[in-house]
């Protein structure tokens, strides 16, 4: 196992001398731009004759509209208007199932629904207007929790209001919880809703006439818009053009909701005969009315041996999934694939479910359904440490994977791997053991602050699940330019993780020449291949590596057709033969296509196989003080140690994992949605509280390198494993300050520790 | 942003005369200074709509922190910024800049004032607590005259003031304490910065020769519908030494006194329990085995 | 009701026909077409709108345009003299401090405004505490922060 761990956080010191690219830590391919403010994003371009839309929503969670009503005190008609009825072709938002309408057309299922669009070229009084549009209701009994949903009293989705069921079985655990000298410990735990809060709020322009549609947006997935853009227009691929423009955050609330105001700003010019239209939505709009993460309760049930081995291991998750299904089954997916945890064991089962409410949809948010069953196996391996009396580090030492195991899966750990190494590295970077003996004997003391910590241990699979990467069916190009360097052609956008600079390395090291000759086309579906989604944590991994066998196939043409030597060359030599190249052919394209690896298979029926060809591995420590005069927590050091595979650009994976674990904070510590019929209820950054400098400890972030032979150069993904380990190890610490009083919620409030020490 | 500017109007005066003979017409003006939170109204779609008068174009009200008297004295227009970067202040008045430290970020208090936050009346107020903690009295001018009015008296109930639409806030003057008094303020927030308070509580406590409580002030923020000073509490504590006793006989004053409310940013519950225990972590503070106050 | 508003913006007089009220943000970017001030929440919490209004940071969004009559407006296009970064611009790209870029031009202002006056907080965590960042976990902001400010020293002394 090539091992590669960094002396000091990020700057490794890892052996890639044979790599001219990557390894190293060039400027990010857009950064000047970012910092002289010249980078333009959605709301910094201007179309001639402009329209500003706005949305009209519900404020009911469940009812039938009886009327709509455009109330005197704004010129009405100089409004661009639309309804449901204005739509041309199919109402019906196109993702997973065809179940979401654009417009709400009579029944309304969610608070913040679109019901109707306006327009005009003074945004002020847009505003104004939209006060002045009354809609009449009747009505109808809403549901707003998860017990509610599967009472069975008011069912509106099917004939359970499930949206999807997972279950995966290896051997039987029921038996074995009836063996005699065991120790059996059940726990139940929830984790609240979160919002992405991209910096950049939602937004879009659009022009749209019968000859075709362009839109503009701050957004992940270009082709997921043109996809659902479609049937709303019933017009083909190429009379759809999504256009990314820089992207200020995504998180996954960029991933498939884009969608929606794409087709309302389309719409609206559709209806004012082409006219541009912008609609940019504001915060308080873009934090009632889009996307957060799935909230999900999780019943865990363990049989443990008495020196701790884990015997069985039942989990049970539903997700709030919302008012239409968008992502939640994948979603779902994801959570049932990470509930069991880096264990070995031979009876578990998992069973999960995603149900219907009248919420928003919950959505895409990293870590997509994995950070809510990671949160509750770590902290009940937590309690049950406690239980057994044994250090919650040697509790999981005693039942890690290792090479060769199987995961409840029944997926056989074939690749490399050395989970204890990470476990040690990160004890030893935080001290850990040394600060468990000084906390308890501090917490001893009259201090009313009290000292805490915490770790857990988790992976996140790379890449689509399953077989999503196969039917995703990926491409990826690169392009001679007559200048005689090379230009990449993704869909993958760049929204801050460093898409466009990774891939640059990946290509730059591939051809043998300098990162510098190498460009990125922005995403634009009429310019670059369907590369698939800008999410999973597959950017790098999976197109990279279609990048890194175009540029093979790209240097073998230019060998063969334009004299570029077998046996090495220099940039300038590159140079000239790509733009003789270019000269003689014209614009030559060079396309990858996705190839599954070998020996990957996965059963979509049975839930058994290979869900991921990899995975990263990480353990994180959080050390931690809670005031018991206020009640707060503050945390001290967080400690990141993770296997991503090689790591391409240290500076970048490390600003990942580094966000990452501060949004994961946010979520165990900060964000709390107030729910009140279904929507959130504190929808200013006032009230939703993001932590800022001074809430954010010292993250110090070590990589271990196990290069993958199937991901560019040996990379994994990794952008949303840090959103994984946090919480648990927060929730660990917490307890252990509280003198092992556990708090099974998430987010651990000032109010709940309070609630708790009654 | 969701308010239409058409329908609403600014007068820029040039004198404090002329601002404050606008402030006769019926309605009145309402008065603008650093604009932090009239502006996230106007975002908000919440600022009603209607005539607003810019104190920044008046050149009298932008008036340096002076000290008069023993009193300080702050203008319309001083900043938390402008306090928090005085000397004098830093040493004489030190709850004013914790409170100026705390309020918002630096962003904020280069341009929120202390008069703002005074007239604004927001039950979370983060400055208002240390003045009125202070004994600090509120200058009201109008065109009718001067008057002043003792910040304590100031509030009577949830926004409801003792300025008269007509008047503007002029002056703001802030006794300094005794050298020995014992100062406290701490607030609760959300978060560290950019935070709006879930318990504040700014006290003052002067101790006599013989250790009884000669003077004190227990001044809360965002536990009643208005900054609150705890009266009753006061009066419990007055003239006792702060013992254990003492300190028990407070918080059940306390606890009887306050009516915390449930909200999206807090709970009643918590509110009574931390204000609780800011009261006893203060009143400690000054036996000599806890050394100096917290700075909060 | 509009009203004819001057102040120097980056350096050179700037006059508009603006709403008295209108945000500073808006006016910056609607009507002197400088795009490089952005806006993330409209209330003053997030930082991204941050300016320098007489040479003291500020949230753009909650200055009246009337209240910048006279005064100097710099912005994040004014970072640049003679098509040269400003350190703490370079060091952004140098260190990986900027990565969605939303945040970025906000945290630059509030960074050269603590680096040009240290003193103004306790601490760095504390002058960059009003400006939200959801990449980075501003630990490479941090790190872009301290590199400007040796950088800055040095070319002081020389």
């Amino acid at each position: 196992m090539s091992r590669a761990v960094s002396d000091t956080p990020i700057r490794r010191s890892s052996d890639t001398s044979q790599f001219k690219s990557v390894g190293k830590n060039p400027p990010r391919k857009e950064s000047r731009e970012k910092v002289t403010g010249k980078a333009k994003y959605i709301d910094d371009l201007t179309f001639e004759g402009c329209l500003y839309g706005k949305t009209v929503r519900s404020t009911i969670p469940r009812g039938k509209i009886k009327k709509i009503t455009f109330e005197p005190g704004v010129p009405w008609e100089e409004f661009t208007v639309v309804t449901a009825k204005d739509i041309p072709g199919k109402n019906v938002v196109a993702l997973i199932e065809m179940d979401q309408p654009f417009l709400v057309e009579t029944e309304i299922r969610h608070m913040a629904e679109p019901i109707a669009l306006i327009a005009h070229p003074d945004k002020g009084l847009v505003e104004k207007a939209l006060t002045k549009v009354r809609v009449e209701y009747e009505e109808l009994p809403a549901i707003f929790t998860i017990d509610e949903s599967l009472s069975g009293r008011n069912i509106q989705r099917g004939r359970d209001n499930v949206f999807k069921k997972y279950h995966i079985q290896k051997g039987d655990p029921a038996p074995v919880f009836s063996r005699p000298a065991i120790v059996v410990i059940e726990g139940e735990y929830w984790t609240g809703p979160q919002e992405q809060l991209y910096i950049e709020p939602n937004g879009v322009a659009a022009v749209a006439t019968p000859d075709g549609v362009t839109v503009w947006g701050s957004m992940q997935c270009p082709f997921y818009v043109q996809k659902g853009l479609k049937p709303l227009f019933n017009l083909p691929d190429d009379k759809i053009r999504v256009i990314y423009c820089v992207t200020g955050g995504g998180f996954g609330g960029k991933e498939e909701y884009p969608t929606l105001p794409a087709a309302h700003a389309a719409l609206l010019s559709w209806k004012a005969g082409g006219r541009p239209v912008k609609i940019i939505y504001d915060r308080m709009e873009d934090m009632w009315a889009t996307t957060k993460r799935h909230p999900c309760r999780t019943r865990v049930k363990t049989a443990f041996a008495k020196d701790g081995k884990l015997l069985a291991l039942q989990v049970d998750a539903t997700m709030d999934g919302g008012a239409y299904l968008t992502l939640s089954s994948v979603v779902l997916s994801r959570g049932t694939l990470h509930a069991f945890g880096p264990y070995a064991c031979d009876h578990v089962t998992i069973d999960t479910r995603a149900v219907f409410t009248n919420s928003p949809p919950y959505g895409a948010f990293r870590g997509f359904g994995a950070p809510q069953t990671i949160f509750p196996l770590e902290l009940h391996m937590d309690r049950a440490a406690d239980r057994l009396g044994i250090e919650p580090h040697e509790l999981r030492l005693k039942n890690i994977l290792h090479k060769g195991d199987t995961m409840a899966t029944g997926q056989k750990m074939e690749d490399e791997m050395d989970i204890e190494g990470i476990l040690k590295k990160a004890m030893t970077e935080s001290r850990y053991l040394e600060k468990r003996k000084s906390h308890r004997e501090h917490n001893r003391t009259a201090s009313p602050v009290k000292k805490g910590i915490g770790l857990s241990l988790f992976f996140h699979g790379a890449g689509f699940t399953g077989s999503g990467e196969v039917f995703l069916d990926s491409r990826a190009g690169l392009e001679i330019t007559p200048a005689g360097t090379v230009r990449i052609l993704t869909a993958n956008t760049e929204i801050g993780q460093g898409s466009f600079t990774t891939h640059s390395q990946i290509v730059a090291e591939a051809l043998r020449i300098p990162y510098e000759m190498i460009e990125v086309a922005p995403p634009d579906t009429a310019v670059v291949p369907n590369s698939g989604p800008t999410v999973a944590s597959r950017t790098c991994m999976i197109v990279g590596e279609l990048l890194r066998r175009a540029a093979d196939d790209l240097r073998d043409l230019l060998i063969r057709s334009s004299g570029l030597s077998n046996n090495g060359y220099g940039p300038d030599e590159f140079r000239r033969a790509a733009s003789a190249h270019a000269e003689k052919n014209g614009v030559t394209r060079v396309y990858a296509k996705y190839k599954p690896p070998a020996g990957i298979h996965w059963d979509d029926q049975t839930y058994t196989g290979s869900a991921y060809g990899a995975y990263a591995w990480a353990c994180y420590v959080c050390d931690l003080e809670t005031d018991l005069t206020t009640y707060q927590v503050e945390v001290k050091d967080f400690v990141a140690v993770q296997e991503v595979g090689r790591v391409i650009h240290p500076v970048i994976a490390g600003g990942q994992i580094e966000g990452g674990v501060a949004q994961a904070l946010g979520w165990a510590l900060y964000e709390n949605v107030v729910l009140k019929q279904g929507v959130m209820q504190n929808t200013q950054l006032t009230n939703y509280i993001l932590p800022t400098t001074a809430d954010t400890p010292p993250i110090r972030v070590f990589f271990y390198e196990n290069p993958y032979p199937n991901g560019p150069y040996g990379a994994k993904g990794l952008g949303e494993l840090p959103m994984d380990g946090p919480a648990p190890a927060v929730a660990s610490a917490v307890a252990f300050s509280l003198g092992g009083k556990f708090i099974s919620s998430i987010p651990i409030l000032p109010e709940n520790i309070c609630e708790i020490l009654k | 942003m969701r308010s239409y500017l058409a329908e609403f109007s600014v007068i820029s005066p040039r004198s404090l005369d002329e601002a404050l003979w606008a402030l006769k017409q019926r309605p009145a003006p309402a008065p603008i200074a650093g604009g932090t939170d009239l502006m996230v109204l106007l975002n908000a779609g919440q600022l009603p709509p209607g005539a607003y008068l810019n104190l920044h174009s008046i050149p009298e009200l932008r008036r340096p922190i002076e000290f008069v008297n023993g009193e300080a004295c702050f203008g319309a227009l001083t900043t938390y910024a402008d306090a928090r970067r005085h000397p004098e202040i830093r040493k004489r008045l030190p709850m004013l800049c914790l409170a100026a430290r705390e309020i918002g970020a630096l962003q904020i208090q280069s341009r929120g004032t202390w008069a703002g936050n005074i007239v604004n009346a927001s039950p979370a107020a983060d400055g208002v607590p240390a003045l009125m903690a202070y004994d600090a009295a509120v200058e009201l001018s109008s065109a009718s005259g001067v008057r002043s009015v003792a910040l304590a008296d100031f509030y009577s109930g949830y926004k409801q003031t003792a300025r008269r639409p007509d008047e503007l806030v002029t002056a703001i003057r802030i006794p300094v304490p005794e050298k020995e008094a014992v100062q406290y303020y701490r607030k609760v927030g959300t978060r560290k910065f950019q935070a709006i308070s879930k318990v504040l509580l700014a006290g003052i406590m002067v101790l006599g020769k013989d250790r009884r409580i000669k003077k004190i002030r227990l001044v809360y923020a965002s536990v009643m519908p208005y900054t609150y000073r705890a009266r009753a509490v006061e009066a419990v504590l007055e003239g006792r030494v702060p013992d254990g006793a003492a300190i028990k006989a407070a918080v059940a004053a306390l606890r009887s006194e306050l009516k915390p409310i449930d909200d999206v940013r807090s709970t009643a519950a918590y509110r009574l329990r931390v204000a609780c225990n800011l009261l006893e972590e203060f009143l400690s503070a000054s036996s000599p085995s806890r050394g100096e106050a917290r700075r909060g | 009701m509009t009203a004819k508003i001057s102040f120097t913006l980056n350096g050179k007089p700037w006059t508009g026909n603006v709403h008295p009220l209108k945000r500073l943000l808006d006016t910056l970017r609607e009507d002197a077409g400088l795009t490089g001030t952005k806006e993330g929440c409209g209330e003053g919490e997030c930082g991204a709108c941050t300016v320098f209004l007489d040479g003291q940071v500020v949230m753009s969004c909650m200055v009246p345009t009337c209240q910048a009559e006279g005064k100097k407006v710099t912005t994040i296009e004014g970072l640049v003299s003679d098509g040269d970064l400003h350190p703490m611009q370079d060091c952004f790209i140098q260190e990986g401090g900027a990565q969605c870029g939303i945040c970025t031009p906000g945290m630059i202002m509030a960074a050269v405004a603590y680096a040009n006056d240290p003193d103004s907080a306790e601490d760095m965590r504390e002058a960059l505490a009003g400006n939200l960042c959801r990449c980075t976990g501003y630990t490479r902001i941090y790190e872009s922060v301290k590199k400007a400010m040796e950088k800055m020293s040095v070319s002081e002394i020389r």
